[in-house]
C-alpha cells in the first residue's frame, strides 16, 4: 500500500470518530500552543534586553568616583570627585583595550525656547562619549575640539526635547536657553529609547563638558578637573575582566593610594550586568518551555491511549486486512500514519493557536513578544515525533495479531 | 492426469494449549482439482476450521505439506503467506466482515490496495466484480445500507477482484435466510459453472448438497471423501418462488 492510500485511509478513519479525535489533539494542541505562545513570549523578554544592551552600548565600563571616608564616615559613591579628565586621558592612554574614556558630568537643567519650556536631563561631554555610547547625530554636526576645551555655547538635543521644543520645526541654529545661558543648536542625536530602567534616553541636551561645567550645570569645586563619572568602552573582543584590574592599578596609582587605603572610586562591568540579565531571562524562558513541554508529553500519552482503543476495536477490521493481503508492515504503518496524524494536526492548530496567543498578549498585555520561526518548525516536528514515538506501540500491537484470532474476535 | 490446484500430503496442525497439546488436525492427505466445488463438513471441534485456515494460508502447519497451483506453500513466512492471500485466495466469510464506513466499491477494491493496484485500475475491476455478482447498481451504497445477501454478494465481489484461483467460504450462509442462503449458493454455482475453484465449509447438509464434493472431518480426521451430483440451487430457488 502506498503511503498517500494509508495517509487517506488514516483521515478517513480519524474523521469516522471526528469527536473522539478532535479530543485526543486537544492535548498535543495545548501543549504546543503553550510551547509556541510561552517561547515567543521568552524571545520577546529577551530580546528587549538585548536591546537595551544595544542601546547602552556594548562593552562598557563605568568608573564611579567616591566611596571615600570623612573622619571615619563612609560616603556614598560619586560622593568625593576623586577623578579627573586627566584620569579618563590616561586611562585611555595607558591600557590599549580602551577604545574610548568618556569623562562626564549630569544635572537636570530647565530649557527655554521662545514661550516654551522643558526639563530635560543634561550631560556635559566630550567625543569619546559618542563612541562609548554609539550614538550617533542624525542632523547637523557634533562638538569641535575648540567647543569641548572652550566651553562653546552649544548643544545637541536627544528626539524627546526636540519633539516638546520644537513640534515639527527644524532646531538646528535655534537658540535655546539653559540657565540664562543661550546655547545654539547644532545637531539632533538619533533616538535610543528608553533604557533598561525606563528612563528615556531621548530626553537629553548635550553640551561639550567645559560649558556645562562653567555655565549650564556649574561645577564650583576646588579642582575644576574633577569629573563624577568616566563611561569606558572596552575594544570589541578584549578581556573585560582583565581590563577592569588594569583600570583599577592605573587608578590607584594615579590617585597614590597605599595598598592598605580602600579605592576612591568604584568599577562598574555593565555589559556583564546586563548579560546576567539576559541569562536569567534566558533560563525562565527555558523553564516556562519546559513546563509546557511536559503538557506535550501527556498528549502524546493521550494519543496511545486512544490508538491502543482504537487497535481494540478494529480488530476484526485488521484480521480481515491481513486476510485479503496486508503485511504485518502495512497495518502498522496505517496505525503509526493515523497515530502521527493527529499529532501533527494537532500540532498544526497549536502553532496557530500559539501564535495568535503571542499577538494576543502583545496586543492586550503589553508584552513584548517574538515568534521565532525556528520554534515554530520545532514544535511541528516534535509533534509528528511524538505521533510517532506514542503510535509505535499501538501500532505494533495491531500489527502482531493472530489473523484467525482477530476475525474470531466479536 | 492434470496437477491438482490443490494437494496436501499428511498436513498436521498441534496447538499448545497450557501444558498439553491438542492435536486439532492429524495428518491429512487430500487434493482438490482445479474447478471443483468442495464441501468441507464436521461438528465443532472435528477440524474443519482449522483445514480452511491452513488452506487460506491464515495459518502454519506443525507438519505436511501443501502445494497450491504446484507451489510449496509450507515453510513460507508471514510476508509471503500474505501475498498468497492476497493475489490466489478470495475469503468469504459468515459475517460478511465489510468495512461498515467504506462504499460497497472500496470494500471490494480492498485486496487491489494491498495489491499496489492503481486506482483507475482498482476502480474498473471492482465495478466488474460487482456487476458479476449483480450489484452494479449498489457501488455507492455502504453496509449498513444493504440486505445481508447483497452484504454478501458485496464480499464475493471482493474475494473475486484480484481474480483468484480459488474461494474460500466459511459458512457463507450461516448469517443469512435460507431463501437468501439459496441465492448466495446459486451465486457460487454459478462462478463454479465458470470455471471458480471454490471450497466451503459448513455444518448443514442441505447447503453441502450444492456441492459436488463433500470432505467429512471428525476429531482432526478426514473420515469420509465423498463425490455426488450436486443439488441446482437456481432451480431450488425457482422452486420456492413459484410455490411462494
Amino acid at each position: 500500500m502506498s503511503t498517500l492510500e494509508a495517509m487517506r485511509l488514516a483521515v478517513s478513519a480519524l474523521r469516522a470518530n471526528l469527536m473522539r479525535s478532535i479530543l485526543t489533539m486537544l492535548g498535543i494542541f495545548i501543549g504546543v500552543a503553550a510551547v509556541i505562545s510561552t517561547v515567543a513570549v521568552g524571545s520577546g523578554a529577551r530580546s528587549v534586553v538585548i536591546e537595551q544592551i544595544r542601546s547602552l552600548g556594548t562593552n562598557l565600563i563605568i568608573v564611579v568616583s567616591g566611596a571615600t571616608r570623612v573622619r571615619g564616615v563612609r560616603r556614598a559613591a560619586g560622593s568625593h570627585m576623586s577623578l579627573t579628565e586627566d584620569d579618563a586621558r590616561a586611562l585611555k592612554l595607558e591600557i590599549p583595550a580602551i577604545q574610548a574614556a568618556a569623562p562626564y558630568l549630569r544635572g537636570t537643567v530647565q530649557i527655554i525656547q521662545g514661550n516654551q519650556n522643558w526639563s530635560a536631563v543634561a550631560y556635559g561631554v566630550d567625543n569619546d562619549y559618542f563612541v562609548a555610547r554609539e550614538w550617533v547625530i542624525t542632523r547637523g554636526r557634533g562638538f569641535t575640539e575648540g567647543e569641548i576645551r572652550g566651553a562653546g555655547k552649544v548643544a545637541l538635543l536627544g528626539q524627546t526635547v526636540v519633539e516638546n521644543l520644537f513640534a515639527g520645526d527644524n532646531p538646528i541654529g535655534q537658540t535655546i536657553r539653559v540657565r540664562k545661558v543661550p546655547l545654539t543648536v547644532i545637531g539632533v542625536l538619533a533616538r535610543k529609547g528608553q533604557n533598561n530602567w525606563g528612563r528615556d534616553q531621548d530626553d537629553v541636551l548635550l553640551v561639550p563638558i567645559s560649558s556645562a561645567k562653567r555655565r549650564v550645570i556649574g561645577w564650583a569645586r576646588a579642582n575644576p578637573k574633577a569629573i563624577p563619572v568616566v563611561i569606558i568602552k572596552v575594544r570589541d573582543g578584549a578581556d573585560m575582566a582583565g581590563t577592569v584590574d588594569q583600570i583599577r592599578q592605573v587608578l590607584r596609582q594615579r590617585h597614590r593610594l597605599r595598598t592598605d587605603q580602600d579605592d576612591d572610586f568604584s568599577i562598574r562591568n555593565l555589559t556583564e550586568i546586563m548579560q546576567r540579565r539576559d541569562a536569567s531571562s534566558k533560563a525562565l524562558a527555558l523553564l516556562l518551555a519546559a513546563v509546557a513541554a511536559v503538557s506535550l508529553v501527556v498528549g502524546g500519552i493521550g494519543i496511545m491511549n486512544i490508538m491502543l482503543v482504537s487497535v481494540t476495536e478494529r480488530t476484526r477490521e485488521i484480521g480481515l486486512r491481513m486476510a485479503v493481503g496486508a503485511r504485518r508492515r502495512d497495518i502498522l504503518i496505517q496505525f503509526l500514519i493515523e497515530a502521527t496524524t493527529l499529532a501533527l494536526v494537532g500540532g498544526i492548530a497549536g502553532v496557530l493557536l500559539g501564535v495568535g496567543a503571542a499577538y494576543a498578549i502583545a496586543e492586550f498585555a503589553g508584552w513584548p513578544t517574538l515568534i521565532q520561526t525556528d520554534s515554530i518548525l520545532l514544535a511541528v516536528g516534535v509533534s509528528a515525533a511524538i505521533g510517532v514515538f506514542f503510535g509505535f506501540y499501538p501500532a505494533r500491537r495491531a500489527a502482531q495479531l493472530d489473523p484467525i484470532e482477530a476475525l474470531r474476535r466479536e | 492426469m492434470t496437477t491438482p490446484l490443490i494437494a496436501v500430503r499428511d498436513l498436521a496442525k498441534t496447538y499448545q494449549v497450557g501444558d498439553h497439546a491438542v492435536q486439532a488436525l492429524n495428518g491429512i492427505t487430500v487434493e482438490i482439482a482445479q474447478g471443483a466445488f468442495v464441501a468441507v463438513m464436521g461438528p465443532s471441534g472435528s477440524g474443519k476450521s482449522t483445514f480452511m485456515n491452513l488452506l487460506g494460508c491464515l495459518d502454519f502447519p506443525t507438519a505436511g505439506h501443501y502445494t497450491l497451483a504446484g507451489e510449496a506453500v509450507d515453510g513460507l513466512d508471514a510476508d509471503a503467506l500474505a501475498e498468497i492471500r492476497n493475489r490466489k485466495i478470495g475469503f468469504v466469510f459468515q459475517q460478511f466482515n465489510l468495512l461498515a464506513r467504506a462504499t460497497a466499491l472500496a470494500n471490494v477494491e480492498l485486496p487491489m490496495v494491498y495489491r499496489g493496484a492503481a486506482r483507475e485500475a482498482r476502480r474498473s475491476a471492482a465495478r466488474a466484480a460487482l456487476a458479476t455478482v449483480g450489484l452494479a447498481d449498489r457501488t455507492h451504497h455502504r453496509p449498513p445500507q444493504l440486505s445481508g445477501g447483497q452484504q454478501q454478494r458485496v464480499a464475493i465481489a471482493r474475494a473475486l477482484v484480484n481474480d483468484p484461483l480459488l474461494i474460500l467460504a466459511d459458512e457463507p450462509t450461516g448469517a443469512l435466510d435460507s431463501r437468501t442462503g439459496l441465492e448466495i449458493m446459486a451465486l457460487f454455482q454459478r462462478l463454479n459453472a465458470g470455471g471458480m475453484t471454490v471450497v466451503l465449509v459448513t455444518h448443514e447438509a442441505e447447503v453441502a448438497r450444492f456441492a459436488e464434493r463433500e470432505l467429512h472431518f471428525l476429531d482432526g480426521a478426514l473420515v469420509r471423501d465423498e463425490i455426488h451430483a450436486p443439488d441446482d440451487a437456481a432451480v431450488q430457488l425457482a422452486k420456492r418462488e413459484a410455490a411462494a
